[in-house]
């Protein structure tokens, strides 16, 4: 199940409204179900500025790489350290333990026109298997 | 154009496997999952179905002499019963593809090809065989190949066959029937674990596979694809055509020289090869470590202070070993372990160094050693 109380990129990426201006960022679970066992978690220092479709970091399986774009603009407050050495909690817990970085945001109020509900998520994820 | 598929098609479906086109073929890259199937074959048992790959029958009196030609290796030193790892080579000694030789009898010879140089194979020896090469017919459709490797696999296979698979030593093969299916059984494989390669009409295949299953599974055999034999044959460091080899780079250079037997006379590309044997060779393949956090793969570059070096021919994370590992041409003076390069990920130069390989030697088996390192080494 997609959670409905996020919102949601179509490149596979999930976001969470803190309520402080701040959000949390991860991949879908999709994505991780795309991406397969992943190894290797490369992610933005904190303090760096993002915006709206830059590259934030990159998640590597052990079949392939692929780039994370920032859903949003903002600047890096936080990064999950522990999938240092436990990469594979992407995998096992990608709306949880497996988030990558949390933003203090340009403007929180943009996030809901520019980003997708989980239904709408769901039909993008649909129409992209047809 | 439409993928083919093997005889197994419908078994990877219902097992849940992801299937993905692959040189014209759809096979299943996973599973359960590259990590839990590769670390199922190197601690139980894992089952491959590799019939994609090609199957050429060479009989007759022009068999041997063609394949002598053809190959680098020494065919005439294979008895019946008995294979080698062998190439097709070019001109200036690089790779058509790499096969495996089977000797089945005195005049009867099968050659295991690459799924994606099966047909580029045949144009090959049809070429350079001229009419020698009619003695040899593409039994690749009507044939299937399972692989079964862990060290488990003998005693799963044991349960299913009378033959005494304790006496199939390595590289070697016997003709017998396995759950009632008449087929080949050889002990080798692509994952450096022990295992058994077993080639049965195509027809007769998903019976087999699921006789094998079913018996194994009690002993933790698991449905294997594509993505844990490159991750498996990685950690081996067995080369892959199209990646580590290819026409332009020789079998010298592949560091696969042991393959070459120029005492047995000519064949295509021996010329070349012999002055590498002899004045060296200035590139070499070699397995590196990398020494900071990130994942090498295809096509990446190597530098050294910034100087282009080579580029990765294989890379990836290791699911056994846990390590960032690749393979490489270097500079023939810059090959020895402990050599430092960089890889260069997305614009970031990772330090990397030369280490010696394979990689992964399975527990029991002794690694190789190198004659001219252990001459080195007594100076």
């Amino acid at each position: 199940m997609t959670p409905d109380d996020l919102y949601y990129s179509k490149e596979h990426e999930w976001l969470r409204l803190e309520g402080d201006g701040s959000a949390t960022i991860g991949i879908t679970d999709h994505a991780q179900q795309e991406l397969g066992d992943i190894v290797y978690v490369e992610l933005p220092d904190p303090g760096s500025a993002l915006e709206a479709d830059d590259v934030m970091g990159s998640v590597e399986s052990v079949k392939a790489v692929s780039e994370i774009f920032s859903p949003v603009a903002g600047t890096v407050t936080a990064v999950n350290d522990a999938l240092e050495d436990a990469p594979e909690v992407v995998n096992s817990d990608p709306y949880g333990d497996g988030w990558l970085i949390r933003l203090r945001l340009e403007d929180p109020g943009s996030v809901a026109g520019t980003m997708l509900s989980a239904g709408d998520y769901d039909t993008h994820v649909a129409s992209e298997a047809d | 154009m439409s993928l083919r598929r093997t005889p197994l098609h419908a078994l990877h479906k219902e097992l849940g496997g992801r299937l993905v086109p692959f040189a014209g073929w759809e096979m299943p890259v996973q599973f359960g999952g590259v990590v839990s199937e590769h670390l199922a074959v190197r601690r139980q048992a894992g089952l491959f179905d590799v019939s994609h790959m090609g199957e050429l029958r060479v009989t007759g009196p022009d068999a041997l002499p063609l394949l002598q030609r053809l190959t680098p290796n020494d065919v005439s030193r294979l008895v019946p019963g008995r294979a080698q790892y062998s190439a097709l080579t070019t001109d200036s000694g690089g790779f058509v593809d790499d096969i495996v030789v089977y000797r089945r009898g005195e005049e009867s010879f099968l050659v295991v090809t690459n799924a994606a140089n099966t047909a580029r194979d045949l144009a090959w020896i049809r070429e350079r065989g001229g009419t020698a090469a009619e003695c040899v017919e593409d039994l690749s459709d009507e044939t299937a190949l399972l692989a079964l490797q862990g060290p488990r696999s003998q005693a799963i296979l044991q349960t299913l066959t009378d033959l005494d698979l304790a006496t199939i030593r390595y590289y070697r093969f016997a003709e017998g029937e396995v759950a009632g299916v008449p087929g080949t059984v050889a002990r080798m494989g692509y994952t450096g674990e022990d295992g058994f390669e077993i080639m049965v009409p195509a027809d007769r295949a998903e019976g087999l596979a699921r006789r094998l299953l079913d018996a194994g599974s009690p002993e933790g055999l698991v449905s294997t694809g594509l993505g844990a034999r490159d991750t498996l044959r990685l950690e081996a460091k067995m080369a892959l055509h199209g990646n580590d080899i290819d026409e332009d780079h020789s079998v010298e250079e592949a560091d696969l020289g042991w393959i070459v037997k120029p005492d047995k006379g000519d064949f295509i590309g021996r010329d070349v090869l012999v002055v590498q044997r002899e004045h060296g060779v200035t590139r070499k393949l070699v397995g590196f470590e990398l020494r900071d956090r990130g994942v090498p793969r295809h096509g990446y570059p190597i530098v050294v202070n910034g100087e282009p070096f080579g580029e990765v021919t294989s890379g990836g994370h290791a699911p056994f070993l846990k390590k960032s590992l690749g393979l490489a041409y270097l500079p023939a003076d810059a090959c020895e372990p402990g050599q430092a390069f960089e890889v260069v990920i997305r614009g970031r130069p990772v330090p990397a160094e030369v280490v010696p390989t394979p990689f992964y030697v399975r527990p029991g088996k002794k690694k190789k050693k190198k004659k001219k390192r252990a001459a080195a080494a007594a100076v």
